[in-house]
Order: C-alpha cells, then sequence, then structure tokens
C-alpha cells in the first residue's frame, strides 16, 4: 500500500486539501495528516477508496461532500464532520461538536464519545444504498435528528445511565429512524417525533452496523445485541402539512 | 459568525497577549478582517487603583478638551498619554486610542451616585452620547480593551498586545452582518469591569435596550453586543445577582423545564423570569464576559451558536473551536461542549 505522510502544523486548509488531491493523484492509498490543528474541510469533495488518517483535531466539516474514502481521526472533531457526505467513513476517536452528519446522503460517521447539538440535523435518504448512519458511542446533545428526512442515528449511551438525556430528539423528523440504547422519557421527544416498539427484525437490521461500529473502537459487540432500544420516527411522513398547506 | 476566545489564570498568574492572538488567528475563518479586539485583566499594576479610561479620539482637539474637562470636572487624572501602535499596512488609523488613569473625586459620592462606579458610568454614557468624536471602550481598573477595524493578527501588532501581561484575557474576531464594522463597534464591549465578546446576534436588542435605558444606560455603539455589557452591569453589580443568576436571567430554563424542577428551584427559576422578562436574551449567541472576579461563558438557550471547554490545572479555556484552546495549551484536559444556557465560571482562588 503506498502511504504518504503530510505535516500540517501551521498549514491553512486550502494548501493541506491541496497536498491530499495531488497525494491521490499521484497514487496514493493511504495518507497520514500529522499535527492537524483546526483545518477546515479536510477531504473536501473526495472520491474514490483513499484511507485518511488524521492525528490532531481537524476544523470543522471534515469529509464534506466527501464520496468514497474513509477518515480516521484520532482525536476529536468541530462542527458538522460528515457535512451532505455522500459514500464512505468517518471514524472519529474522540466527540464531536455540533451538527454532525449535517444533510448526509449516504456513508458512515462513527463517534466514539459524546456530540453536541443537532446531530443528524437534515440528514436524508435516495434509496436504499444510499442511507447515511450516524452512529454515537455516548450522548447527544439537545435536537438529535433535527428535521430528519432519511437515514439512521443510533446513540449507544456508553458509559451512561441515560444514553439520552437532552431534549429534542427527532424535533421536526419526516423520514429516517432515531435508535436509542435503553429506554427514553417521553418528554425528550421532539415535536413531530414518536416512540416506536425496537422488534427483533429491527434488531437484525442494525446488527452488521452495531458490529462494524465496535469493531471500529474495539468493544464486544456482543454486549449491544438485544432488544433493549427505543426508535423513534416520524408521526407521519408529513407531520407539518398543516402548517405549510391550505387546502 | 464570529470568533470567541476567554481564558483566566485562577491564581492570577499572568500572560502576554501572543499566545492569545495566535489563537484567535486560528479562527480567522470566522471573521471578515472588518473587527477584532482584545480585552486583558492584571495589565496595569502600576495603576491598579485608578480607573483606565481607553478612549477613541477623532482628533486631539475639542472631543479630547471636552473629556478632559469633564474628568478634571468629576475628579483627577494621575496620568494620561496615546496607547502605543505601531502602523500596520491592514489597519487605517481613523482614531486615535487614548488612555487616562482617573479616579473619580470622593466629593461626588452621594445620593444617585452613590459610589465610584456610579460616577465612571456616568462619565462613560455621558462621551459616548454626547462629546462628538469621543468614545470611552474600556473603563475598568487594572484592565484593558484594545480593538479595531481588522484582522486579529493586524489588530494585535497594532496594539503590540504582548507587551501586556494579563490574567485573563478575552479575544474577539468579527464578522459583522447586520451592522456597521466601526472601531468602536468590534467587541470587546466594555463598561467598568465587564468586558463582553459574542458570536451571534441579539434578536431581543430592542427590549433589552429599553430595559437598560430605563436605568440611565445609553446605547451608542451601533450593534447589538453593548446591551449585554449593561445587562451584566445592571443585574450583576446593580442588583447585586450572582454570576449564575445572571445567566439564568438573560438565558432561562423553558417554562416547561421550570414546570419539572423541584418546587424550591421551579420558584426561584420563576421569580427570575417575571422580574427579568425584559433581559432575557433572544436570538443565537455564544458569549464570554470579564469580570473582576473571573470570566463568564455561556450560549443561547437552543444552542445556535458553538462553545467548547477546557480545563488545565488553574487555567480554564472557553472558546468558539477547540482547535483555537489547543493553540493555547496543547496539554489542555477536560475538553467538553457545555450545554444551552449552562453558565460556565472561572473565578480567581482567593
Amino acid at each position: 500500500m503506498k502511504t504518504v505522510k503530510i505535516d500540517a502544523r501551521g498549514m491553512h486548509y486550502t494548501p493541506l486539501n491541496q497536498k491530499i488531491r495531488a497525494a491521490i493523484a499521484d497514487g496514493a492509498e493511504e495518507i497520514i495528516l500529522d499535527n492537524v490543528l483546526g483545518q477546515r474541510f479536510i477531504g473536501d469533495g473526495l472520491r474514490g477508496n483513499v484511507r485518511i488518517i488524521v492525528n490532531g483535531v481537524p476544523g470543522g466539516d471534515l469529509g464534506i461532500f466527501m464520496s468514497g474514502p474513509t477518515c480516521i481521526v484520532h482525536g476529536n472533531a468541530e462542527h458538522a464532520p460528515g457535512n451532505t457526505m455522500d459514500k464512505g467513513m468517518l471514524v472519529i476517536h474522540g466527540s464531536a461538536g455540533d451538527a454532525v452528519a449535517h444533510s448526509m446522503r449516504g456513508g458512515k460517521v462513527f463517534i466514539k464519545n459524546n456530540i453536541g447539538y443537532r446531530g443528524g440535523i437534515h440528514m436524508k435518504q435516495y434509496e436504499v444504498e444510499a442511507r447515511p448512519i450516524l452512529v454515537v458511542g455516548g450522548t447527544a446533545h439537545s435536537f438529535l435528528g433535527e428535521y430528519m428526512a432519511g437515514g439512521m442515528v443510533l446513540v449507544l449511551g456508553i458509559g451512561k445511565d441515560k444514553a439520552m438525556t437532552d431534549r429534542g430528539i427527532g424535533s421536526g423528523i419526516h423520514g429516517g429512524e432515531i435508535i436509542i440504547r435503553g429506554d427514553v422519557d417521553d418528554y425528550l421527544l421532539g415535536t413531530g417525533a414518536k416512540k416506536f416498539k425496537f422488534t427483533e427484525s429491527d434488531l437484525e437490521r442494525i446488527t452488521p452496523i452495531i458490529k462494524s461500529f465496535c469493531e471500529q473502537f474495539g468493544y464486544d459487540a456482543a454486549e449491544f445485541l438485544d432488544t433493549n432500544y427505543t426508535k423513534i420516527g416520524p408521526v407521519s411522513s408529513r407531520p407539518f402539512a398543516s402548517k405549510y398547506v391550505w387546502e | 459568525m464570529c470568533g470567541i476566545i476567554g481564558f483566566i489564570d485562577r491564581t492570577k498568574s499572568r500572560m502576554d497577549g501572543s499566545s492569545i492572538k495566535a489563537a484567535l488567528s486560528l479562527m480567522n475563518e470566522r471573521g471578515s478582517g472588518d473587527g477584532a479586539g482584545y480585552a486583558a485583566y492584571g495589565i496595569y499594576p502600576e495603576y491598579a487603583d485608578y480607573y483606565a479610561l481607553h478612549v477613541f479620539f477623532d482628533n486631539l482637539g475639542e472631543p479630547k478638551k471636552k473629556v478632559d474637562e469633564l474628568l478634571q470636572q468629576l475628579g483627577e487624572i494621575v496620568h494620561q498619554e496615546e496607547i502605543p501602535t505601531t502602523p500596520q499596512l491592514g489597519i487605517k488609523k481613523v482614531h486615535i486610542p487614548w488612555r487616562y488613569f482617573f479616579k473619580p473625586s470622593e466629593d461626588l459620592m452621594s445620593g444617585k451616585a452613590a459610589s465610584e462606579k456610579d460616577v465612571v458610568t456616568y462619565i462613560v454614557m455621558e462621551v459616548n452620547a454626547n462629546v462628538k468624536g469621543a468614545t470611552i471602550f474600556s473603563s475598568g481598573k487594572n484592565m484593558g480593551v484594545f480593538k479595531a477595524s481588522g484582522w486579529p493578527e493586524d489588530v494585535a501588532n497594532f496594539y503590540r498586545i504582548e507587551d501586556y501581561k494579563g490574567y485573563i484575557w478575552l479575544g474577539h474576531n468579527r464578522y459583522p452582518t447586520n451592522s456597521p464594522g466601526w472601531w468602536g463597534g468590534a467587541h470587546p464591549f466594555n463598561l467598568l469591569n465587564w468586558s463582553v465578546v459574542h458570536n451571534g446576534e441579539i434578536t431581543s436588542y430592542g427590549t433589552n435596550q429599553r430595559y437598560v435605558e430605563g436605568y440611565g444606560y445609553k446605547c451608542t455603539a451601533l450593534t447589538d453586543t453593548e446591551v449585554v455589557a449593561y445587562l451584566f452591569d445592571l443585574l450583576g453589580r446593580q442588583h447585586e445577582l450572582s454570576y449564575e443568576t445572571v445567566v439564568k436571567a438573560l438565558a432561562p430554563p423553558f417554562w416547561d423545564d421550570i414546570d419539572r424542577m423541584s418546587a424550591k428551584e421551579a420558584e426561584l427559576n420563576k421569580a427570575v423570569r417575571l422580574t427579568y422578562g425584559s433581559a432575557l436574551m433572544n436570538g443565537p449567541f455564544a458569549i464570554v464576559v470579564g469580570t473582576e472576579n473571573g470570566i463568564v461563558g455561556f450560549t443561547d438557550r437552543i444552542k445556535l451558536r458553538p462553545l467548547v471547554v477546557g480545563e488545565n490545572g488553574n487555567r480554564l479555556y472557553i472558546s468558539s473551536e477547540e482547535a483555537a484552546i489547543r493553540v493555547l495549551d496543547p496539554k489542555v484536559k477536560n475538553v467538553y461542549t457545555p450545554r444551552a444556557g449552562e453558565p460556565i465560571i472561572g473565578r480567581f482562588i482567593e
């Protein structure tokens, strides 16, 4: 495997992304970015199967518009990693800021610890294969899955008494599903969101996702393979029709 | 979109301004070059008993004469000078930054102006509202604000910010969206020892402005953040509320959250909301306030702006981005994002 190392210390994101693109054009299969600190838009619009290792704390919009590559971060991420991502995978060995997986359209975003407000906001899906998935190992702040139109958000609450204690879950959701480990208090649900029973067939569906997440972070997947989850979805496919349509 | 940063060393160990400049510059993407500024506490130990009045003069003629007269009438100027600056290509020096070290006369402390702070507040409001060509933009003790239109590095180099050593630093990188970019509109906004840096908008500005103006404050900076400094002075100094309660008044819990609280807690929160309804701030904001006793960070109630907190021993950092904190302290610990409306308070250790 051809590996390229880039020292990002003090580098602005524009030359950094240019170097990444040049390395890919040159046949790199793995790119290691050292001393990353606050550079935004890393991996912007990249295609193909390259693997990017980020050592440090990348800036906002990591993997924006990315379609295919895998990006592994050894550190925390700032706002909106996975923004409008199409395909591929982001793995964050830490926590992330607000609006994680903003408008994501496909691929996977795995966060080991916690995320800020509005995780999964505006996530959407077009076809069965283009179904974005956000998995959070710890917990999420308010408005998780806000205005969500498709895809899946899974919160495991590892190390927490309750996976979710912040309000507004699925506020304005009209598609997709939010799956939370354990019970969720009713008052945490946002407007337009409803709880559904988590079934054996749901478990079967999410098993590969849980296994993939646990593989990335060294957890034992067996601990999570039961039906002790709460599924949250929209009350209807057009929960706000009456607000915008007068017939 | 703006970039903010706040730093405190709780033991009052001082740090020069070079690293705060580097941290703020890392967030250049959050600004537009139309304003940047710094507040530093602990910088004037030789004049610690005097109010350091930083003034923008359009010229040193008539405006300065009027300010000199007012100050001499109301107290004693022990020292004054132009604030040292170094010309920068990126900064057009449209004002002359000046500083006075001033002590209000004790003869005035009676009735409405019961304390030195009331006199200084009166002077700031009077000059900013009525003296053409003069703006007092900093009026605390042993602290000062340094701000202008420009990028963070340029403003820092202009004021030679690395020459100052402080135990609290605030920094702000401005991206003005709905008010003009001018020197007085750059952050931090200050009154006495309150300094405010803010990312976002105070949508409730009209209500808040009318409220503080009822108590004699005058909003003259042509932008919303100014009112936050006056709200802190009114609630924190005049009404003697704790920082926690001030934040509770400005960014209170929702009514249905209050309904779920214990009876005692609910009663307090209802009382604060009812008493300070006009102080409630709406709109997106992340704010750090520098004070006499420390720093206070908080966001709006639904967290429409980012705020990250980190700690390392006696040092507390609050910023829009974690990376900026890591510029100040690569070994920072306990990095987390606080909840909406949650006060993050760093106080000096006695």
